[in-house]
């Protein structure tokens, strides 16, 4: 995306070039797409890790690996999508549209803003060093192994030795995600342009804002986690260690307190997206704007009372337990607001479906299963039954894949045309998305009826009459997981500028000053803020 | 002396730089945490030299980085819109440190009403103490743990309650001198920040004092169960973050001898002023909820 970007600059400083213009950059285009492609290179990373595990489980008993290097698998393939491709992902959007959506020149702080970005590939090297260590090198020294979660005591007594690597790049992805979360925030509070009040700001920047919020208030809350697990393991500390005086459930609680608010920032930003492109290709206002912006603020406080939901069966005091229970079926009222206002967007609007509608129409519907599904999990006395099974791996694919990666999917196909000039390429878009949509449900929906009939999650093997279902999930995973090769090809095509050139404004009724830019956006764009009426 | 449009920095190497510093910091941090405290299962040194490479790789990068931005900020680049973006950047910083140490706050609420009474038998817990360690003792501070590791309790109205007074004072100077700061006073305010700093070291001193006495004569040590674990750990923190604070305020006190500040252009002194602050009211919910109750 560099030569027609850099025809535009004409201003006080011109754009690098080559290398430089990348390693060095404080340009929040720019940022946004490095944001952007780490992003989808850990999201095929974490897609091959999953194939993997999907290829053990293409039949029952042990065909490809064993259960060790399973564990790692699952583990290392959740910490790449939740630390890097989800979360990235959406920063990669937040630089790119919120200057471009609230008439800034810039991210309020540039050169931390780089920074944020290039810890994170340090971060993932460090990671993603003891996965190839464990798959090619010598001796197989162990990756994580103890889930995404990583549970004391199975990550500190029982911790392979790249627990300590593992820890350090979480502190790595924590300082870089409360830098950027820092300057989203003061981006939006210090740099809206003159007329550009709060409630007049894309719902997109509004549930990043929140977004931002969670970030800085939960990050830290990881980071003494871990910190707490490394000084158990090295330092004598018996935080989680019951002899000691501590609990294993402990370190359950501090990491769920973190944790669930991680869940809303992996979808909140998610909800802004489609908040975008609803309206547009309904060609109507956003059904209920402020009630979304109260929905989106009431999720984010909830998701602070809500974390115990994940360990119903660690044996919580009944009250606790009852309290979680309720607060949890509780999201459901602000979620739903969500959902109602997304459908009453549409009702009697002039519908058309391109590309970005039809992701964003998935969205609505495959994320209310997911949500179904979580108010199903919310009940206590039903969790005892579910927790720790395939329904719970259903559950929450249905909110990340089929949830937030759809919108991403969405925002890209929606935003491509600002961001590269040329339209994405319309047939390899189609096959994309009718691919991806029928083998994610394939791949995930019938883990729902596994889980309920109570295959556990985690394991390299499972009981035989399972194995009619997991033949088809497989299936549905490669399936889905070689769809991606498409939206590979059509990123790759729009940066190399081929196809359909695009207007400023490629969608008729898109709103909002984003639109009102060149495409490509040129280098720099409202150096002197526009007036927004 | 400011500008109209909003200062956006010219391309700049040090961030990549600070990664690679930050990178080599926690690469090797790993190692050399490893192989030093088990030698035997961790062959190698090369942690550590590698821990200490990064380290002052990071610090000398992030130091260019921020001469970089003085150079800028006395050069009149920086706008008032700016100011305002650094003074919320920092104040959101401090809130994302006050989540910190909220998690070590939060495990000390839950081993001290939880954890310990459920492991003496509390609530439903009766067998869970009957089979595990019956003759534990439910207590706080818990100076017997259920494996039989015994210390001492920190009193507070030792060391910890002159350190709380020193801390205390030390916010009234740093006070006094932001007041002579918007007043343009230079002298005064170059003394009364003197005198903060040096309180700040006192601390320090004062808390290393604290720790010998505790290590050697009261086997208060980071192996003495939950009771030293939450010890160590919350006063470590703070005791890093005074030391933090402490360099910052010697930082902004070179920059007030050599005039960088007057009452409207004073970010990076405030900024040192709020950390300070924040770090004086860490150490007070510490005074009462680890010393003193």
């Amino acid at each position: 995306m560099s030569t027609a970007a850099t025809a535009h600059d004409d201003h006080h400083h011109h754009a690098p070039t080559g290398l430089k213009r990348w390693l060095f950059s404080t340009n929040h285009k720019d940022i946004g797409t490095l944001y952007l492609w780490f992003s989808f290179a850990m999201f095929m990373l974490g897609g091959l890790l999953a194939m993997v595990i999907r290829t053990e489980l293409l039949e029952p008993g042990m065909q490809f690996v064993d259960p060790e290097f399973f564990n790692q698998l699952t583990t290392v393939h959740g910490l790449a999508m939740v630390f890097g491709a989800v979360m990235p992902g959406f920063v990669g959007l937040a630089n790119w549209m919120i200057p471009l959506m609230i008439g800034a020149p810039d991210m309020a702080l540039p050169r931390m803003n780089n920074w944020s970005f290039w810890i994170l590939p340090f971060a993932f090297l460090i990671l993603m060093s003891s996965m190839f260590m464990s798959a090619f090198g010598a001796g197989h020294p162990s990756a994580p192994n103890f889930g995404w979660t990583f549970y004391a005591p199975l990550s500190t007594e029982y911790g392979p030795a790249s627990t300590d690597l593992f820890i350090l790049s979480v502190h790595m992805m924590g300082i870089s995600s409360i830098m950027g979360a820092i300057n989203v925030i003061v981006t939006v509070f210090n740099l809206r342009a003159p007329g550009m009040t709060l409630m007049k700001m894309p719902l997109f920047v509004w549930t990043w804002l929140i977004t931002a919020f969670l970030l800085i208030a939960v990050m830290p809350v990881l980071a003494g986690a871990v910190t707490m697990m490394l000084t158990d393991r090295h330092f004598g500390t018996s935080f989680f260690s019951a002899a000691g005086g501590g609990d294993p459930v402990l370190f359950q609680h501090v990491f769920w307190f973190f944790g669930h608010p991680e869940v809303y920032i992996m979808i909140l930003p998610a909800f802004g997206i489609v908040s975008a492109i609803i309206p547009t290709f309904a060609r109507k206002q956003l059904f209920g704007y402020a009630s979304m912006v109260y929905a989106t603020a009431s999720i984010a406080l909830l998701s602070f009372v809500v974390w115990a939901h994940h360990m119903f069966t660690v044996g919580m005091p009944l009250a606790g337990t009852l309290f979680f229970m309720y607060m949890t079926m509780l999201i459901s009222v602000p979620t739903g607001v969500k959902v109602f206002n997304w459908v009453a967007t549409m009702w009697r609007g002039s519908l058309t479906f391109e590309l970005p509608m039809k992701w964003a129409i998935a969205f609505v519907i495959l994320f209310t299963c997911g949500g179904l599904s979580g108010l199903m999990l919310a009940i206590t006395p039903v969790d005892f039954q579910y927790h720790d099974t395939y329904f719970v791996v259903a559950h929450f694919h249905y909110v990340l894949v089929s949830g937030a990666v759809f919108t991403m999917f969405a925002a890209a196909y929606y935003w491509l045309p600002k961001w590269s000039g040329v339209m994405p390429n319309k047939l390899l878009g189609e096959l994309h998305f009718w691919s991806s949509l029928i083998s994610v449900n394939l791949l995930f929906f019938p883990m729902h009826f596994v889980g309920l009939a109570g295959m556990p999650r985690r394991y390299a093997d499972y009981a035989l009459q399972f194995a009619d279902y997991n033949f088809w999930i497989s299936i549905g995973g490669f399936w889905f997981g070689l769809s991606q090769l498409l939206f590979l090809a059509v990123c790759v095509l729009c940066a190399l500028k081929k196809g359909e050139k695009a207007p400023a404004k490629p969608w008729e009724g898109a709103e909002g000053l984003e639109w009102e830019v060149p495409s490509p956006a040129p280098f720099h764009t409202f150096e002197t803020p526009p007036v927004v009426k | 002396m400011a500008t109209d449009k909003y200062y956006v920095p010219e391309s700049s190497p040090w961030p990549l730089a600070a990664s690679v510093g930050l990178f080599m910091t926690a690469f090797g941090g790993a190692h050399f945490i490893q192989q030093s405290t088990d030698p035997d299962k961790f062959q190698g040194s090369w942690g550590m030299p590698l821990f200490f490479i990064g380290l002052a790789t990071l610090l000398f990068i992030i130091a260019i980085w921020w001469r970089d931005t003085i150079k800028e900020s006395v050069g009149g680049l920086h706008s008032k819109q700016l100011g305002i973006s650094y003074r919320q950047g920092m104040l959101w910083f401090i809130f994302s440190e006050v989540m910190f140490f909220g998690a070590f706050f939060g495990a000390l609420f839950y081993t001290r009403w939880l954890i310990v009474p459920w492991l003496g038998g509390a609530g439903n817990n009766a067998m869970t103490h009957e089979l595990l360690w019956p003759n534990f003792q439910a207590m706080w501070p818990l100076i017997q743990t259920p494996d039989g590791t015994t210390t001492q309790a920190m009193g507070a109205w030792g060391l910890p309650a002159i350190n709380t007074a020193i801390l205390l004072t030390s916010s009234i100077t740093l006070t006094i001198a932001h007041h002579a700061l918007l007043e343009g006073k230079r002298g005064k305010l170059i003394g009364f920040q003197a005198v903060t700093v040096l309180l700040g070291m006192i601390f320090l001193s004062l808390q290393v004092e604290e720790y010998i006495h505790a290590y050697t004569e009261m086997g208060l040590t980071l192996h003495a169960g939950i009771y030293g674990s939450l010890f160590f750990l919350l006063t470590g923190f703070h005791g890093a973050h005074v030391t933090i604070g402490t360099i910052f305020l010697f930082v902004t006190l070179m920059r007030v001898i050599k005039g960088h500040f007057d009452a409207e252009n004073n970010f990076a002194w405030e900024a040192g002023a709020w950390y300070w602050h924040f770090v004086d009211v860490v150490w007070l919910f510490l005074f009462v909820v680890v010393y003193w109750l």
